[in-house]
């Protein structure tokens, strides 16, 4: 299976990006997907009825985003293999600018509107620097020389990242991303770990452990079906 | 060197094949593209900005001299051969004049800062309001926005095609970017719904329906035309810088003849 996360700020067009992958993949793969918010989300639902794809959805609620993804991502992933998915795509809620979702494999992309502003690359910290690819949407909105600006600033934050211009809306430019999807590698579940450093706090995240997988943490515990409270839990 | 740019044939909105082999324009070529609104003239300059390969919504693709563009060219703005000025009047971009320029000509890989002050000031010939180079661009006006965009392709673009969409809509001198552009060995191409500037362009592509529809070339008759057109486009624009600049029209403005 091959995994994709996704994150970027709200708005940014990261739903919309998934739309043009689904659309573009759906015939030679299974697809799976599943959206990380903290209070509500509808791309579950919307994926689900307009490509009859596997969604799912979990809201991380009093957990920061990312926080929630380390601990439900084990779970998902599993699900997924389990629906035999040859594609799983991770839409992050993304409004964790101190942490990122990304894992050690498959692809990180982030996702960036041209209308988010000069200093939005260099303000989203790991987010941005710990990508694979950064997704630069709403390009028709701006002109070229706006774009040319938007795409050297991040350059300069972020040299190794490959950039992609799209107008999200109509999948304008993709075929890198797509062969760049194509090309990257099967995942192997059991050695998910997350390519960030977690932050300073006292849960088992917060103190730096990186394995995926509620089972590997106690403290806050959140699994991908149930309420968190339910799961409070303190190691075996 | 880039000598032609091909189009080859995409798809029209609903669905069926554009009706032409291919489109090669050449090195030195001034175009015009024309049509009704919504007929997709926007949507065939992007497909040759971002040298679309089959993924755009009209499913076009764009060849340079006979050739695949490399991803080099396709991604890298400092090796792309194409400035273009949209239809956009507005910037988000947080930064001044200058750091706005200084940053793109960094993109482009210019290293002379000497053109910044030179970009500023030919869009100064374009614009009523002067540009201060301090200026935020995000508070410029529509006009000043699309007169430095223009002065930017020119000078920091610098690209050996230029395309431009509907300049004509941005209240500046219009007739100063067209002296400016023209007679170079550059493709321009002008996105237009203004007859002088078609009647201007060495060819003219007709759009309908998202599609190509028919491809003329200039004959003598519109060059005369053009040249009628334009002694009168001078007579409006005479009359327009008086009005804008408070003027009253007296008796002898009035004679200005409109034959
Ligand atoms: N013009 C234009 N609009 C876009 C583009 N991409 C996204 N949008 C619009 O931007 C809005 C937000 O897009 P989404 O794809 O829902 O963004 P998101 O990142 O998934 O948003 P959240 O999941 O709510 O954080 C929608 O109204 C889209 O139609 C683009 O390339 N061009
Ligand atoms: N061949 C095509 N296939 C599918 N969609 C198309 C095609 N050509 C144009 N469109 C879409 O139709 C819409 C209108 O096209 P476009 O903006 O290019 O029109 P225009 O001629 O520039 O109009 P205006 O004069 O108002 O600027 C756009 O959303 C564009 O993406
Ligand atoms: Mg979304
Ligand atoms: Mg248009
Ligand atoms: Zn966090
Ligand atoms: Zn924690």
């Amino acid at each position: 299976m091959k995994l994709l996360v996704i994150a970027g700020p709200p708005s940014a067009g990261k739903t919309s990006l998934t739309k043009q992958i689904v659309r573009r993949f759906k015939d030679e793969m299974t697809i799976a997907f599943l959206k990380i918010d903290v209070v509500k989300a509808y791309e579950d639902i919307e994926l689900g009825r307009e490509f009859k794809i596997l969604t799912k959805k979990i809201y991380s609620g009093d957990l920061c985003p990312d926080h929630a993804g380390v601990m439900v991502l084990g779970d998902a992933v599993e699900w997924a293999e389990s629906k035999h998915a040859d594609l799983f795509v991770v839409e992050s809620a993304g409004l964790c600018l101190r942490c990122s979702p990304y894992l050690n494999q498959g692809l990180g992309i982030i996702v960036l509107s041209s209308i988010s502003g000069i200093h939005a690359p260099e303000k989203m910290g790991a987010m941005v620097s710990l990508a694979d690819i950064a997704v630069v949407t709403k390009i028709d909105l701006v002109s070229q020389a706006e774009r040319e600006v938007l795409i050297q600033k991040i350059k300069d934050v972020h040299p190794n990242l490959i950039l992609i211009e799209t107008n999200a809306l109509q999948g304008t430019s993709l075929h890198r991303l797509y062969e760049l999807i194509k090309q990257s590698e099967e995942i192997d579940s059991d050695k998910l770990y997350l390519k960030g450093n977690p932050p300073i706090g006292t849960c088992t995240i917060c103190v730096g452990k990186k394995e995926i997988g509620w089972k590997h943490h106690f403290g806050v515990i959140k699994k991908l079906d149930g309420q968190i409270a339910e799961y409070l839990y303190r190691g075996e | 060197m880039i000598n032609t740019i091909t189009i080859l044939p995409g798809l029209d909105k609903a669905g069926g094949k554009e009706n032409y082999r291919h489109l090669t324009l050449t090195a030195g070529e001034t175009v015009s593209i024309v049509g009704p609104t919504g007929s997709g003239k926007t949507a065939l300059i992007s497909d040759i900005e971002l040298l679309a390969q089959g993924d755009s919504s009209t499913r076009r693709r764009i060849l340079i001299n006979g050739k695949i563009p490399s991803d080099e060219i396709r991604y890298n703005p400092a090796m792309k051969p194409i400035a273009m000025i949209t239809q956009n009047t507005k910037c988000f971009t947080d930064l001044s004049t200058m750091e706005f320029l200084k940053i793109h000509a960094r993109a482009r890989k210019i290293i002379d800062e000497k053109v910044i002050i030179e970009t500023i000031d030919l869009a100064n010939k374009f614009t009523g309001e002067k540009i201060d180079r301090e200026t935020r661009v995000t508070v410029l006006s529509g006009g000043q926005t699309r007169s430095l965009l223009i002065a930017d392709a020119i000078l920091i673009g610098a690209a050996p095609i230029i395309l431009l969409d509907e300049i004509e809509n941005a209240g500046i001198f219009k007739q100063e970017v067209i002296d400016i552009i023209k007679n170079t060995s550059k493709i321009i191409i002008f996105v237009t719904h203004d007859p002088v500037i078609a009647l201007l362009s060495k060819k003219r592509i007709i759009m309908e329906n998202g599609a190509v529809k028919k491809v003329l070339s200039q004959n003598e008759f519109e060059t005369k035309a053009a040249a009628n057109l334009l002694e009168l486009d001078k007579q409006v624009g005479f009359i327009r810088e008086k009005l804008r600049a408070g003027d009253e029209i007296t008796k002898d403005l009035i004679k200005v003849n409109f034959a």
